[in-house]
């Protein structure tokens, strides 16, 4: 069996610059996936129409989804590097908190969606309430 | 079209969206603990940790949340998506507390409560923003009616 290897916790300016660097790598993420889908259209209509195989040529075939996922990787790497230094229990709510916020700003201005009350309530309602889960 | 009223199946995906997330994630937090430092010196030694096991299981899980994930924002908003889909935060929890038997703090009832209201808050509203017709389809489908 492996020993665990617990690491010193990084300081208070590498804890942020390791954080913001997955909320950034993910909000770009996210934004260019959630464009890229919309373009393609309703996978359900697609797969009932051109099936599994369809579904999967319409979104390997779109320029977009590849800048997303090339983002998103680069949040995934960022929270690997990120959960070998800090615990889960900061990494995990700090990002997944904040990337709620990030993502209704960004939402709003490059998709355009209509970010009404409710879901600018429910976006802080549930950073404030992944906080405290976390503590 | 406003999307107001999703099918089961569509409440599904969300519910896998909402599960598989924190359970990979666990299992990445896992794997990452049991292996040495990683630094920038060496970043291959990032590429190796992919293949152990609870990283393995986290990254399966979380290709099983991306593909429910693509699903769910074809069809509906990101800001619809990313709320109503924290509620797998809270089933952690409660599976932790229930079935694990661990305690949860005050605090940690109180952060269950908000993420609840906060899913219940977006889960009424429509998932999907409407968008004008672009103005050629519009006059083409204003032809199409004077033709009829």
């Amino acid at each position: 069996m492996t020993t665990p290897f617990p690491a010193p916790q990084p300081g208070f300016w590498a804890a942020t610059a390791m954080i913001a660097a997955i909320i950034f790598a993910s909000t770009a993420g996210e934004v260019l996936t959630a464009a890229a889908m919309k373009s393609i259209g309703d996978l359900d209509e697609i797969r009932a129409h051109s099936g599994l195989k369809g579904a999967i040529h319409a979104v390997l075939t779109c320029p977009l989804f590849f800048a997303g996922v090339s983002f998103l990787a680069l949040a995934f790497f960022a929270l690997l590097f990120a959960l070998n230094h800090m615990n889960l229990s900061l990494v995990a709510p700090a990002s997944a908190s904040l990337t709620l916020v990030t993502n209704a700003i960004a939402g709003k201005i490059f998709p355009k969606e209509n970010v009404d009350r409710r879901r600018w309530a429910a976006a802080v309602l549930v950073c404030i309430g992944v906080y405290f889960l976390a503590h | 079209m406003a999307h107001a009223r999703l099918s089961p199946r569509q409440y599904l995906i969300l519910g896998l969206v909402s599960l598989c997330a924190p359970l990979g994630d666990t299992c990445l937090s896992r794997g990452m603990t049991r292996i040495p430092d990683i630094t920038l010196a060496h970043p291959i030694t990032l590429i190796a940790a992919v293949f152990t096991p609870w990283i393995a299981l986290g990254i399966a899980l979380l290709i099983g949340f991306f593909a429910s994930y693509l699903t769910a924002l074809s069809w509906a908003d990101l800001t619809f998506v990313l709320p109503a889909t924290a509620s797998g935060n809270v089933i952690v929890a409660l599976f932790a507390r229930f079935l694990l038997h661990e305690a949860i703090s005050p605090e940690r009832w109180a952060g269950i409560v908000l993420i609840t209201v906060g899913v219940g808050f977006v889960a009424q509203g429509p998932s999907l923003t409407e968008r004008p017709a672009a103005p050629a389809l519009v006059d083409a489908a204003d032809t199409g009616k004077e033709r009829a």
